[in-house]
């Protein structure tokens, strides 16, 4: 397994506010890693960083080996790193199936509409929406709004694929269907770095657990380490909530 | 003449021009509608003070009060009947609606009252005030301007509905959660952009000679006045007022007095493409 | 509806009815009718370039009346200092796109409000820079412009045909658009911009193709026109009446479509023939109530009616007896 993203002390501040500092880490290809911490830690503002939104600081940000630091929006998106939105951003006006070609198509790098859309109905079979590929995007469920994020990312052929509480506003049926979701993805050979709040769908799927805090990075590791980390229980879980996630065991 | 006299001269007219540009500032930064009808509101407002002048022997400061009324009822209907529902509406809809009803007013305007340029003329004489000399007239055109805009600023500040407009301002839903009604304010809002304007045009017509040939002139230099002050905000529609006034006194000046509408147009799109948000910014209501 | 509305086997017949009517204009009509005709044809050019801009990509541009002025001046100066005719329209064709895409590489970056209102500053700082450099424009007095050769009617119908031709060419670009990336890109950057930049859309490149598109044929239209007329002046090549109406053409036939901006700019330039005709101190009163209503009643344009269902409810209300809504 190679390192297929790395960042190394990549900073950013917005006027005097330093809203990531100084963080470096990797991510090995295939792996999925939670990203956690309390709202405001920085953890859009990084993956803003990573797929070119915002430029940097300071850093270096490095994808497959080559170096990605300044690179804009779009190409970031070209090169494989594709990313959901917290609140969800879909064309509206157009179909879900023109959607999900629409990643196929610029994102994927596909040739003709025509390939496209096949490409967006072999995704949209992946996520469960195709009985509504012709629909409009905008009179779509706030569920299978998700998916076709989902569906529309998956389009542009990603290597790394950032989800930004992909399970906010879901119920626990929904969440459980997402889950299922991201564990096929990852099988595809697609690595996912995931930010969540719900501990229960960090502990049941990442392998690793980056922890953000004040735009630092102040512990990552395998889920049981970081989980016991004193400054991880003070920022973030609370001491009685961390107790009770030991004692109810952690999911392989 | 001399950097003094240049700059007095440039103060002055900026006073005006302030006085021309915060009720424009007002309605685009409330209600996100850029106003075409602002300019002819102007006028409109110049030329009504000049007929109670001429024909009824209305002394302009006076004629002011009652101007000014009427542009506000007129712009809280012209609001109230087309403009509120494309509030919402993309720009190209608002902006093109706006400059069909300016089509309609100006046409009215240029078949009922003609196109002659009028004035109201008071003879004040000069003031010199170390060796910078002014005209009286146009000395209390600008204090009528400032006390105007001060005015507008206190009411922003004090009034309850000063407030209510600036919470609609800042966020319409949350105000509109909080009883506020949304499109009164909206009326109201235009309503108070309209009265600006047409005290604005009834001092500017104590000044200089007013004609309908003159909207488009207005509305550019609102226009100019709200990029480089800020929209939204008193001290930004002063501040760009004064620069505007500062910049074109001296590039009438130096370059002659056509260059200086062109300096006015060119400074503003650099700080379109460089601070859009104005020398002020946009900060919520001040 | 889903994929841009695409021009029907319909549209295209009633197109090409169209545009031979307007070039049987000559055959059909005295010189006045083949000047109305050479108007509806600049105007329905003009409407298609704004399309590009205005209509797929959804920034509102008030720029058109710098292009066409733009192309006028320098079609103009080009044929002063000797240029043949047609080459001298090439000429003012490439400047006009370069111009633009310079241009857009600067004010592409403001949107909505701020972006209208730097596009409306170019035509006004255009039009006195133009006013200004008197040594090369002739400034405010105007430029006269070798005329064309041959009798009124001659000159009228060749100009006519030039014109349909830059039609020709402007419907053909925009269904070659509509079918490529390109056209789909500019849809998604209307959309959501964000989004589009996101899944990989190069959208500062795909927003400056679109706005030079939106000059290159008014530019074009701008150089023939100067021939035409044989004197340009600044006032009325740079008109701000002109860069509002070229937008409100296109919303009223159906922006975005390929069809709306050609049957928006005919039936425009119609009614203020007729307007201009039989009243002529309201004219502009009147355009002011036509653009009134037509952003309260026909929001999508002329297109998007959905004419069958409005018959039916017609019939439907007849055969009940109530008023018709």
């Amino acid at each position: 397994m190679s390192e297929i993203l790395r960042l190394e002390k990549v900073s950013k501040a917005f006027g005097g506010i330093r809203a990531v500092s100084n963080v470096s880490f990797g991510l090995q290809e295939g792996q999925i890693v939670a990203l956690i911490g309390p709202n405001g830690a920085g953890k859009t503002t990084l993956v803003n960083l990573i797929t070119g939104v915002h430029p940097v600081t300071e850093g270096k940000i490095f994808f497959g080996g080559e170096e990605v630091t300044r690179q804009r929006a779009f190409q970031a998106a070209r090169r494989g790193l594709a990313r959901t939105f917290q609140i969800v951003q879909p064309f509206p006006e157009m179909s879900v199936m023109e959607n999900v070609a629409a990643g196929a198509l610029f994102g994927g790098g596909l040739g003709s509409r025509r390939e496209a859309e096949a490409e967006a109905r072999r995704e949209l079979a992946f996520v469960g929406l195709d009985r509504l590929a012709e629909s409009p995007a905008a009179s779509l469920t706030l569920p299978n709004r998700k998916r076709l994020e989902l569906a529309k990312s998956l389009a542009m052929k990603p290597k790394v694929l950032l989800l930004d509480e992909v399970n906010a506003g879901l119920n626990t049926a929904e969440i459980d269907g997402a889950l299922t979701l991201i564990r096929k993805i990852a099988d595809r050979g697609i690595t996912i770095l995931i930010i969540e709040h719900l501990m229960k769908v960090v502990l049941s799927i990442s392998e690793r657990i980056l922890v953000l805090h004040h735009g630092e990075l102040i512990a990552e590791g395998e889920p049981r380490a970081v989980l016991d980390d004193e400054r991880v229980v003070e920022a973030y879980l609370g001491a009685k909530f961390a107790a009770r996630i030991k004692k109810e065991g952690l999911h392989a | 003449m001399d950097i003094s006299q240049i700059l007095a001269n440039g103060i002055v007219l900026g006073a005006l021009y302030a006085c021309i540009a915060v009720g424009f500032s007002l309605v685009w930064g409330v209600l996100n509608v850029i106003n075409m009808l602002h300019g002819s509101f102007i006028i409109l407002g110049g030329y009504l003070t000049y007929f109670a002048w001429f024909y009824l022997g209305v002394h302009p400061v006076i004629a002011l009060a009652p101007v000014a009324l009427l542009l506000y009822l007129l712009g809280f209907l012209v609001q109230y009947v087309f403009i509120n529902k494309v509030v919402t509406a993309p720009v190209l809809t608002t902006l093109t609606l706006t400059f069909g009803l300016d089509m309609i007013l100006y046409n009215l305007m240029t078949v009922y009252f003609t196109a002659t340029p009028r004035r109201v003329t008071l003879d004040i004489g000069s003031v010199d005030i170390a060796g910078v000399v002014m005209p009286g007239d146009r000395l209390i055109g600008m204090g009528l301007a400032l006390l105007l805009t001060a005015l507008l600023y206190l009411v922003m500040r004090g009034s309850s509905i000063g407030r209510a407009i600036v919470a609609v301002r800042m966020d319409r839903q949350a105000a509109a959660l909080m009883g506020i009604r949304v499109n009164r304010i909206y009326a109201i809002t235009f309503g108070i952009g309209a009265l600006m304007a047409g005290a604005a045009g009834a001092v500017f017509a104590m000044v200089f000679p007013v004609t309908t040939n003159l909207t488009g002139s207005f509305l550019g230099k609102a226009f100019v006045i709200c990029v480089i002050g800020g929209l939204g905000s008193v001290p930004g529609a002063l501040v760009g007022g004064i620069t505007l006034g500062i910049v074109e006194s001296f590039a009438g000046y130096l370059l002659g007095p056509q260059h200086a509408i062109t300096i006015g147009f060119l400074l503003m799109l650099i700080l379109l493409v460089v601070r859009p948000t104005g020398l002020v910014g946009v900060k919520g209501y001040e | 509806m889903m994929a841009g509305s695409r021009t029907g086997k319909v549209g295209y017949g009633v197109l090409a009815v169209w545009l031979l009517l307007l070039a049987a204009a000559p055959l059909l009509g005295d010189n006045y009718t083949v000047r109305i005709a050479i108007t509806i044809a600049m105007f329905t050019a003009m409407a298609l370039s704004w399309n590009f801009i205005g209509g797929f990509t959804g920034y509102p541009s008030f720029s058109t009346a710098a292009f066409f002025g733009i192309g006028c001046y320098v079609g103009a100066i080009a044929q002063r200092s000797g240029v043949p005719m047609v080459l001298a329209w090439v000429l003012a064709t490439v400047f006009v796109s370069l111009f633009a895409a310079a241009l857009g590489c600067i004010i592409l970056r403001l949107k909505g409000h701020y972006f209208a209102i730097g596009s409306i500053a170019i035509v006004e700082l255009t039009r006195l820079v133009v006013s200004s450099w008197g040594s090369l424009t002739g400034g405010g007095d105007g430029l006269n412009v070798p005329l064309l050769r041959g009798t009124p009617g001659e000159v009228g119908s060749m100009v006519l045909y030039i014109m349909l031709g830059i039609v020709l060419a402007a419907f053909v670009t925009t269904i070659l658009v509509e079918r490529a990336r390109l056209g789909f890109g500019l849809r998604c950057i209307h959309q959501n911009e964000e989004a589009a930049d996101m899944v990989g859309v190069d959208t500062t490149r795909y927003k400056i193709a679109a706005y030079t598109l939106s000059a290159l044929f008014c530019g074009a239209v701008g150089a023939v026109y100067a021939s035409w007329v044989g004197y340009i002046d600044p006032t009325d090549s740079f008109s701000i009446l002109l860069t509002i109406k070229v937008p409100v053409m296109v919303l009223l036939g159906g922006p975005g479509t390929a069809l709306g901006p050609i049957l928006g700019a005919g039936a425009f330039v119609l009614l203020e023939e007729f307007f201009w005709a039989n009243f002529l101190q309201w004219n502009r009163a009147i355009l002011g109530g036509i653009i009134v209503f037509l952003i309260f009643f026909l929001p999508g344009g002329l297109l998007k009616i959905d004419y069958r269902r409005l018959l039916r409810r017609q019939s439907q209300a007849r055969g009940e007896g109530k008023a018709v809504l």
